[in-house]
């Protein structure tokens, strides 16, 4: 007799026990430690931090290991337990323009208070395979970094917010009347409902898929929603971390974080009251993250079209759009979930579907006996 | 509430249930007004859960928050205890909560479920927790949630008859056999889930509370206990159920859904029931069979 295959609990255990032997791989190969992936592939557990919403360099590269290098996954286990994790109080708001600059570079200008800071980028180098890598070569140790201080680093678009050439970072402008911060809202604690306000959407963006983004922000580039962008600043290095506890009445620096930012000079607006001045797109993720930031950057904007009486007419400038659907968590989730099984639905549209096919043999056949003129009559009958 | 957060060491560093009570408290209020407004899709802050979203987080989450040290646990999968996610989720609160699970319906506090209603017919007292891809019944028709929005608080539900006046058009009847929408407390249209056609029914007058969550949309919504539910329809088209001519091979019933198997590549098959508790029951005449995890 037919006994129905179920997975069980044993076929679950087993295929965990195998999963954790093909995560380690053959014996004779070294263990991977947290540390190496840390410090050798930084880049990876930055999109992993950035994605995850947490910035833990230790335990997103356990992440990466635990989930054999799929970032996907990696991100997933980082937003699973940041979940469990108590919240004590909200920090005071980064002050980038302060951070330790390592990398800091305008397109817009050839050179700036500052000056141009390449630091360590893959943006020149030749994509060659380095065979010495493979032969476990040292890769050669670069010159001592010089050691004067970097000058101060002021922001580029705070440059051209003086002349009022562009507009304030939350999209205001000076003369705005009643303009004030407003309290940011928190999509870890509340649904995103639309229309979502611009923190929302920046924090939604800043978890977003970098993938997504980048799809996004290049269909903005190739006409969809065109916004003529510049990339005004991006910077990469460490911001200090301030709170300011009620009982102390003071910020108080926690730590230090490595961020990178980008602020994007995008096509002006104007009108008959308003003088015509350039907007901006802004993005911000953990660890050296540029790709991702300049993704954002040109999403934000993007998704400012309704505020900046542009026409709504592209994917990237449509919020529900871009919002409901950049999270990998939730999009990963979703189409894995077409393995579970579904065959009560599946047996559901069986039923359903031999019934009607046999209802169109049975007009089909009193129609017309011969089969040449089926198909002809039954689709003048879909267009009756 | 103290003995649970006592408990919260036992379970591996995390609280009772997984969810912290912060949470709980939040996710009780969106089913408060859930209850009180039936088939109303609620706004709650969804949490991400250690499984992926539309494997069950939606319903796991509402598990986590209505369930108790005393209750006991049911977890079914298409209508099984023993396909693979449904022992899955089975475990996670076995694991993190510590409760008594069963297989067995009538035994059950708590029952969570993907795409199926229990056979055997629920009592008052218990509670039955879908998880939900789609909140949404409008989605297909109109995917901006701006809109939905406002089509349900002014009961706009025209374009879903007019969907399925469609499908009676093109094809005789209405092609939609599973997630088939109906209409709550005669307001609001609701999704039931993707339980098929087959367990609508079921669903009206029950004497158990129907929660339902969907994770990953972030939504919560309920059906009280005795609330009117009809399944959308017209006068000349009445809502039917599948029906089968076969019967189920292991315990002849006529009257269940019935999953089809295929035994060989020469078109061989045969139905049993999705079922698998009510199948068993029929089959044993001593039910009681428990399962406890440690």
């Amino acid at each position: 007799m037919y006994v129905a295959v179920k997975g069980g609990e044993q076929a679950i255990d087993a295929a965990h026990q195998w999963l954790a032997e093909r995560r380690r791989g053959p014996q004779e190969t070294g263990e991977l430690s947290v540390s190496q992936i840390r410090s050798q592939m930084r880049l990876a557990v930055d999109r992993v931090m950035t994605e995850g919403s947490l910035y833990d360099p230790e335990l997103a590269a356990l992440a990466l290991k635990q989930a054999s290098g799929d970032v996907v996954e990696a991100v997933f286990l980082v937003r699973a337990y940041r979940n469990t994790l108590p919240r004590f109080l909200y920090t005071c708001p980064l002050d980038t323009r302060t951070m330790t600059i390592q990398r800091r570079i305008s397109a817009a200008y050839k050179d700036v208070p500052g000056g141009q800071v390449l630091g360590p980028t893959y943006d020149y180098t030749h994509r060659l395979l380095d065979f010495t890598l493979m032969a476990n070569g040292d890769a050669p140790q670069g010159s001592e970094p010089a050691t004067e201080p970097l000058e101060a680093c002021p922001r580029v678009l705070e440059m051209l917010n003086r002349e009022g050439l562009i507009e304030g970072p939350d999209g205001q402008t000076e003369q705005s009347p009643g303009h004030q911060d407003q309290e940011p809202g928190d999509i870890t604690r509340d649904p995103l409902s639309y229309p979502a306000d611009r923190s929302v959407r920046l924090q939604a963006l800043a978890r977003g898929d970098e993938g997504f983004l980048l799809a996004l922000g290049y269909s903005t580039q190739r006409g969809y929603g065109r916004n003529h962008p510049f990339a005004g600043e991006i910077r990469y290095g460490q911001a200090a971390v301030e709170i300011a506890p009620e009982e102390l009445g003071f910020p108080v620096v926690i730590g230090d974080i490595e961020i990178t930012e980008c602020d994007m000079i995008n096509q002006f607006g104007g009108n008959q009251t308003e003088a015509p001045r350039f907007t901006r797109g802004y993005g911000l993720g953990f660890g050296q993250s540029e790709r991702k930031v300049m993704a954002m950057a040109l999403v934000d904007r993007a998704l400012r079209a309704r505020e900046l009486g542009e026409e709504l007419s592209t994917p990237a400038q449509d919020e529900e759009f871009v919002l409901s659907h950049c999270d990998n968590l939730d999009s990963s989730g979703f189409v894995s979930h077409l393995k579970l099984p579904h065959y009560v639905d599946f047996q559901s549209e069986l039923v359903l579907l031999r019934q009607l096919r046999r209802e169109f043999q049975q007009r089909a056949e009193q129609r017309s006996p011969s089969s040449g003129q089926v198909s002809s009559e039954s689709k003048q009958e879909s267009e009756a | 509430m103290s003995t649970q957060l006592a408990n919260s060491i036992d379970a591996g560093g995390y609280n009772f249930a997984y969810l912290d009570e912060q949470t709980k408290r939040m996710i009780r209020r969106g089913l408060l007004k859930a209850v009180a407004i039936p088939g109303y899709q609620v706004p709650f802050g969804g949490r991400e859960m250690p499984l992926p979203y539309g494997w069950g987080t939606g319903g796991m989450q509402v598990t986590a928050t209505v369930i108790g040290q005393d209750d006991t646990l049911k977890v079914i999968d298409q209508g099984a205890d023993d396909t693979t996610n449904a022992v899955s989720i089975r475990r996670f609160f076995a694991r993190t909560a510590g409760v008594k699970t069963t297989e067995v319906t009538t035994e059950a506090s708590v029952i969570q479920t993907r795409h199926r209603i229990p056979e055997t017919p629920l009592q008052a007292g218990q509670i039955l927790v879908y998880q939900v891809p789609i909140p949404d019944p409008l989605r297909f028709i109109e995917p901006r949630e701006v809109e939905t929005r406002t089509m349900h608080a002014l009961q706009e539900y025209g374009v879903m008859h007019v969907k399925l006046y469609e499908d009676i058009a093109r094809h005789g009847h209405i092609a939609t056999t599973y997630a088939y929408p109906v209409k709550v407390n005669d307001h609001y249209v609701m999704d039931p889930s993707p339980i098929p056609k087959f367990d609508n029914p079921k669903m009206d007058d029950s004497p158990a509370l129907q929660l339902f969550g969907a994770g990953r949309e972030k939504r919560i919504y309920a059906v009280p206990p005795f609330t009117r539910v009809r399944s959308l329809d017209f006068e000349d088209h009445p809502f039917e159920i599948q029906r089968w001519d076969e019967s189920c091979e292991f315990c002849g019933a006529t009257e269940s859904f019935l999953d089809e198997v295929i035994t060989n590549d020469q078109g061989g098959r045969i139905y049993v029931c999705s079922d698998t508790d009510y199948c068993r029951q029929r089959q044993h005449t001593t039910p009681k069979k428990q399962e406890a995890y440690p």
